[in-house]
């Protein structure tokens, strides 16, 4: 059954390749369907080699298999090989699982699109990188699925490049995960050089016995590849940008899938972590949760539909880095799983929104479309009241699983880190349920919208916000409308998960601590013990709860009732003017410095060499002259040489 | 008086060498060939009387045997040289030792 | 004064005034004159040191015939003109040729004053009352034979070298003289005109078919002959 693992990502792959081939013969639907089957395919291989671990104690859950030797030189030897235990193979699950929903969405979001077997050709190879980031064995392997990933998310966020934002919103995020995977590389180098390997069981074994500086340098390192694909602080600017993409992207890549690779690798390399010095974690804490309030804030003034999910995503994934850093290994593994489902269900919620309202993204021209939209509106809600932490929803238990494993690290730092999630909390379910009731709830704003883009179902150059689900060629009147069923199954299916994934991890006594246990092999050794008694426990989950239901209800009172004035700050509105800042410092000052080493490479090292070249060139052009032909000169050389063999003769004569 | 002074042989050697570096002379100086070639008979000449002298010194006839193979080569050697500076002048009648620089490449 | 002073200084004297004056002649031939002045007063100093037969050899040789096969060539090439000796084209060559001259004398005159101008090498001996002839083949067909024999190949080579070198052959951008060109179409007109008048029915064939075309019918004749 174990042997199985290759399957796992071998499925997609020939997706991919098939598609690469034949997408445009198959055309639509049949390059959806084969990707969605080949997705699912993998799905069901993933579970034939859980169903393999679970046969096995609890100790002996880890299986290698190598397909070849990829790099063997010298002392460094890279395999092509997957390794199967509970981490990897839970990454695995929730990836092909939820990936195979999205890509059943995406054929029927994509209906219409000519852009149709393109798409589904990125979408598998997504799903075969992703895979071959988590099943890797070793860390190349890895960078090669992260490499990979980033290359398809590059493709499917300026999947529309006619319109040139889009082509610059895949190259912003491309180019800001490179500056992470620099990080990324030299972790690699280090890895190699440190430990002489860079297999995952042989690092992670061995980490105990190399130098603690050289321990940290890697995870430093790592976190900073982690910050740049996760979207943390400073790096996160691309992802509010990569929602240019196709929504069914968005959802996958940018909040179930691709940016939670950062907190995979934490995890993966938790002993490097252990064994490096403390203010590395303590560093991966603080980014996570000032990440986290950071990101919650701006998501209170954004009006695009998508961009407030973005910010959410990169406040969620605070939340993990934060867990990862206090030790809470499985509390950020099971936010990482609960928020996929929760995430990519308020995604293709809101794409099935944008959908029905005809390709509108802003929410101030939405407004009571629960009437028009009964699965999607039933849904959403469900992702909602998961996202904003209200119980039994599993959103809920994964984030005061994160709150309370703050608050039993320890010290002034652990209650400042509870003191944060908590307010993090509550601004979450203010800004979730300000989208809930913009988009809902209310009277119909239609009217403020700007006359909608001519319905040309042809060109793909249409604005970029608008070509999201223009082309389905409906020829309806603009009424808000359902989406079919291949929208609506994946979002029912989502729904459900949301609602029961709590299950995995309940706080009630040690029996229900099902993912706990099921991952401690992986993450046993370095997980950070809750000692809390019980009454404390129950304590912060009560306050917890009720900061959920404050949030909800400072919303209710500003954007439902309307007897509050809505606040939403141009600064949080400009994303505190970040990305000016940056696009402002590398157009002008950065520019300079690129400049000068650009003219530093030019001038000094290439002037190195160059210059040996002009020494030895112009030598010879002066040493050239020597031989003139003249061969009087040469009879002068000549008989200069014999005077000067008789007088070293006659120093040899005694006198 | 000068009658007291005896020839010895060094003064052959003496005057050996110096007609050797007036020859030397003449053959880095002048530029025309054939006065060239008359400079390099003139060190040759003061070689033989050299190799005359150190046979009588040392009484043995092999310098002696040298000069006339000297004499052999340097005969040779003319004619050969002349040969060339024949070919050579028949074209350019003012060509000079300088001008042989004009064959480089 | 010793007859061998005086016949020393002046053969010196002959000697040294040669070698200047082919140094320091501007005529090609003055040079070579001023040689075989040098030549002789070696000859002669030959004969003040007991080498009567290389003294012979010297005169017929060098003075006979190497000198006067460079007369030979300065008078058939004809550049017998006077150098420009003032003008020297390569800079620094007269101060350099001074000094290196300066050397090769100074050195090999220190080199004979070590020694107390005496030789250092071991005296052979030789029988002085055989005469330098006898003794001079005795050593050459002995001792030196295979050298010898060698210089009797050399003199071939030699001479082959000179007939091959001093040949002249045909080439392309030979002066050619240019009268002959004309000269050579004289002598084809003067011929074909002998000829048409030694037999002038040959050159009729095509008068027929000529004299029914226009044109000067009085230049037809005369036009086929200019051709």
């Amino acid at each position: 059954m174990l042997d199985a693992v290759w399957l796992i990502p071998a499925l997609p792959l020939a997706g991919f390749l098939i598609l690469l081939a034949f997408g445009r013969r198959l055309g639509e639907p049949g390059a959806g369907w084969l990707a969605t089957v080949m997705c699912a395919g993998s799905f069901v291989a993933t579970l034939v080699v859980f169903g393999g671990l679970l046969g096995e104690p609890s100790e002996d859950r880890h299986f290698v298999q190598i397909l070849f030797q990829w790099i063997p030189v010298g002392d460094l030897r890279v395999d092509v090989g997957f390794l199967a235990d509970p981490l990897s193979i839970t990454m695995a699950l929730f990836v092909t699982g939820v990936g195979a929903l999205i890509h059943l969405y995406a054929i029927g979001y994509m209906h219409g699109d000519p852009g149709f077997p393109r798409f589904f050709v990125y979408m598998n190879l997504f799903i075969f990188s992703m895979l071959m980031l988590v099943l890797g064995n070793n860390l190349v392997l890895t960078f090669l699925g992260w490499e990979g990933v980033g290359a398809c998310s590059y493709f499917l966020i300026s999947f529309w490049f006619g319109d040139e934002a889009n082509a610059s919103a895949g190259k912003k995020a491309f180019i800001t995960n490179r500056v992470g995977d620099w990080g990324f590389m030299l972790a690699i180098f280090l890895a190699f050089a440190a430990a002489g390997t860079v297999d995952y069981l042989a690092l992670n074994e061995g980490a105990g016995g190399v130098a603690a500086i050289t321990m940290t340098a890697i995870g430093a390192l790592l976190f900073v590849g982690a910050v740049g694909k996760s979207a943390q602080i400073p790096l996160y600017i691309w992802l509010p940008d990569a929602m240019a993409g196709p929504t069914p992207v968005s959802a996958l890549i940018h909040a179930a899938t691709m940016v939670t690779a950062g907190v995979y690798l934490m995890t993966r390399v938790n002993p490097i972590l252990a064994a490096g010095y403390e203010w590395v974690p303590d560093v991966i804490a603080w980014v996570g949760a000032i990440t986290a309030l950071i990101a919650a804030t701006i998501a209170i003034a954004q009006n695009d539909i998508k961009k407030v999910l973005a910010y959410s995503t990169i406040s969620q994934l605070g939340y993990m880095f934060l867990a990862v850093g206090i030790g809470a290994y499985v509390a950020a593994i099971f936010h990482m799983i609960t928020h996929a489902f929760f995430k990519a269900l308020l995604f293709l919620g809101a794409g099935s929104v944008i959908h029905g309202v005809g390709g509108d993204q802003d929410m101030r021209h939405m407004g009571g479309l629960r009437k028009y939209l009964p699965i999607t509106y039933a849904t959403f809600i469900v992702g909602w009241l998961s996202i904003a932490g209200v119980p039994p929803f599993s959103g809920f238990w994964s984030k005061d699983e994160i709150l309370t494993a703050a608050w039993a690290s320890g010290g002034t730092q652990g209650k400042l880190l509870w003191a944060i999630g908590l307010v993090t909390a509550l601004i979450t379910a203010y800004y979730m349920s300000r989208q809930v009731y913009l988009v809902f709830f209310g009277e119909r704003r239609e009217d403020d919208a700007e006359p909608a883009p001519e319905p040309e179902a042809e060109s793909v150059t249409v604005a970029a916000a608008a070509a999201d689900a223009g082309g389905h060629g409906h020829g309806h009147s603009g009424e808000p409308h359902e989406s079919p069923w291949i929208m609506t199954l994946p979002l029912v299916v989502l729904a459900v998960l949301a609602t029961i994934g709590g299950g995995l991890n309940l706080p009630f006594g040690d029996d229900l601590h099902v993912l706990e246990h099921w991952l401690e092999p992986v993450v046993g050794e370095n997980e950070l013990p809750i000692d809390l008694s019980g009454a404390t426990q129950a304590a912060l989950i009560v306050v917890a709860v009720v900061v959920a239901l404050c949030g909800i209800a400072a919303a209710t009172a500003v954007y439902l009732r309307r007897r509050v004035k809505a606040r939403e700050p141009e600064v949080l509105a400009h994303a505190y003017y970040y990305d000016e800042g940056v696009t402002r410092f590398v157009g002008g000052p950065g520019t300079r410095i690129f400049e000068g080493v650009a003219w530093f490479d030019a001038h000094v090292i290439d002037g190195a060499v160059n210059g040996v070249a002009h020494v030895i060139s112009g030598f010879g052009r002066r040493l050239r002259h020597v031989q003139s032909g003249f061969v009087r000169t040469y009879a002068l050389g000549v008989a200069t040489g014999v005077v000067v063999v008789l007088g070293y003769f006659l120093t040899r004569i005694r006198f | 008086m000068i009658a007291a002074l005896d020839v010895t042989p060094g003064w052959y050697l003496v005057l050996g060498s110096l007609l050797f570096s007036i020859g030397a002379f003449g053959l880095l100086v002048r530029r025309n060939p054939l006065v060239m070639f008359m400079c390099v008979e003139l060190m040759l000449n003061a070689v033989t009387l050299t190799f005359v002298t150190f046979s009588r010194m040392l009484e043995d006839t092999g310098g002696q045997s040298v000069v006339v193979f000297v004499l052999v080569v340097a005969a040779a050697e003319v004619v050969v040289g002349l040969a060339i500076i024949v070919a050579l002048l028949h074209k350019r009648p003012d060509a000079t030792a300088d001008d042989v620089a004009l064959l480089e490449g | 004064m010793s007859v061998e002073l005086f016949v020393f200084v002046v053969a010196a004297a002959a000697c040294l005034a040669g070698a200047v004056g082919v140094v320091a002649s501007r005529n090609p031939v003055h040079a070579a004159l001023s040689l075989v002045g040098t030549l002789f007063g070696i000859a002669v100093l030959f004969v003040a040191e007991s080498a009567n037969f290389l003294a012979a050899v010297q005169v017929i040789v060098y003075a006979g015939a190497i000198v006067v096969l460079f007369l030979f060539v300065i008078m058939l090439l004809g550049v017998d003109r006077a150098d420009d000796l003032e003008v020297e084209p390569l800079v620094g060559q007269r101060v350099a040729a001074v000094f290196v001259a300066l050397g090769i004398l100074g050195l090999t005159f220190a080199a004979i004053a070590s020694t107390g101008y005496e030789a250092t090498g071991a005296v052979v001996g030789f029988d002085a009352d055989v005469p330098d002839v006898n003794r001079l083949g005795q050593s050459l067909f002995t001792d030196f034979l295979f050298a010898f024999e060698i210089t009797s190949i050399l003199l071939v080579i030699a001479v082959v070298g000179a007939v091959l070198l001093a040949r002249r052959g045909r080439r392309e951008d030979e002066i050619i003289d240019p009268g002959q060109e004309e000269r050579a179409e004289e002598i084809a007109e003067r011929m074909l005109l002998a000829e048409y008048r030694a037999h002038p029915e040959e050159f009729y064939e095509y008068e027929a078919d000529e004299a029914d075309a226009e044109g000067d019918g009085a230049d037809d004749a005369s036009e086929e002959v200019r051709t």
